[in-house]
């Protein structure tokens, strides 16, 4: 019995090695990939995040973040109230001209790499503040990876948000 | 016609013709005062003992440029007293041109941040307020927002370390 498990074992990790071009390869105890491409998987399954949360976006984040849409299951569930321990900057609500230089020291104190996600219109272009307080869209201010349009975004919009930028820290050069 | 209530009938006999206007709507009684006698007028509405209007609920502005009003802005006060639950409001008009009234923050420390705030918003300068600064706004803002002819869309320059480059 035990014999025949291993046997199934061993005939799953074939069929998954020929797929990939490499037959007999997992049953061996190993897997060939580029290094790139393995720092890239590493990466985007272990994102610290710090939430840059002004507004009501804050509340869809919430959302996305408790146990109902469990954030964690996507690898990110992990915020990090310090700047420097965190990998992608969540800017959550509305960014108001005196927020602004703020909000760049908190973006410049992170370390590389990094990546900013914009959440919310009021992030990616002001929204419907357009007045004379708010930053119209924060890339006037730091570089943005990721926008999420919604006012605000539902969670599985926040999570399609955060797949994407996963999909684009795997398909990018990966500095190390 | 209602008999008038007590706060107008002592403010006309106190500052007769000082007064530019007074009305009384719905037990609302407003007071349209010449600028001069603000702080005369301000003073004996919180140390009459009849009036007794010991706090100030609200200070405000109005920019009447679309409407044409002459002159262009109104500061407007509220008063409250807390002991004879009556209230008034006190307008006071300013011109359109380095628009000034006088501060009443030496008779209520309350209207220091109102204060403030109006001159942040409208651009009205408050004589002898004892720290005029924007309050909402930044320093390097431009304009003041609130007033109508501030260009809706004009963007302000960023500001914060780097913001020039
Ligand atoms: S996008 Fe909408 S929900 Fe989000 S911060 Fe702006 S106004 Fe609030």
């Amino acid at each position: 019995m035990a014999e025949s498990l291993e046997n199934r074992e061993r005939a799953c990790y074939d069929a998954l090695g020929k797929e990939k071009g490499n037959p007999r390869m997992m049953s061996q105890g190993f897997l060939t990939s580029k290094l790139e491409k393995a720092i890239g998987w590493a990466r985007k399954y272990s994102l610290f995040q710090y939430p840059f949360v002004t507004a009501c976006c804050g509340m869809e984040y919430m959302a996305t973040a408790a146990s109902h849409y469990d954030i964690d299951r996507f690898g990110a569930g992990f915020p990090r109230f310090s700047p420097r321990q965190a990998d992608v900057l969540f800017v959550v609500g509305t960014i108001s001209h005196k927020m602004a230089p703020v909000l760049k020291m908190v973006y410049e104190q992170m370390c590389d790499p990094k990546w900013v996600v914009a959440f919310g219109v009021c992030t990616c272009t002001g929204g419907f503040y357009d007045n004379y307080a708010t930053v119209q869209g924060i890339d006037t201010i730091i570089p943005v990876d990721i926008y999420i349009p919604g006012c605000p975004p539902r969670p599985e919009t926040v999570l399609d948000g955060l797949m994407k930028l996963q999909d684009k820290i795997q398909h990018s050069r990966q500095e190390f | 016609m209602p008999e008038p209530s007590v706060t107008l009938r002592k403010i006309r006999e106190q500052f007769g013709e000082s007064i530019i206007e007074t009305h009384s709507r719905l037990g609302e009684d407003t007071v349209i005062i010449q600028p001069q006698v603000l702080v005369p007028v301000s003073t004996f509405l919180k140390g009459d003992p009849d009036l007794d209007y010991n706090f100030l609920m609200d200070l405000t502005a109005v920019d009447y440029l679309d409407l044409k009003k002459k002159p262009r802005f109104e500061v407007v006060y509220h008063f409250f007293s807390l002991a004879k639950k009556h209230r008034v409001r006190i307008k006071v008009p300013a011109e359109a041109k380095n628009p000034e009234v006088d501060s009443i923050v030496s008779l209520w420390a309350g209207a220091d941040w109102y204060e403030r705030e109006v001159w942040d918003m409208f651009g009205i300068k408050f004589r002898g307020h004892p720290n005029l600064k924007r309050i909402l706004m930044y320093e390097e803002f431009q304009g003041h927002p609130l007033r109508k002819d501030y260009p809706i869309q004009k963007r302000q320059p960023l500001i914060g370390p780097g913001a020039g480059s």
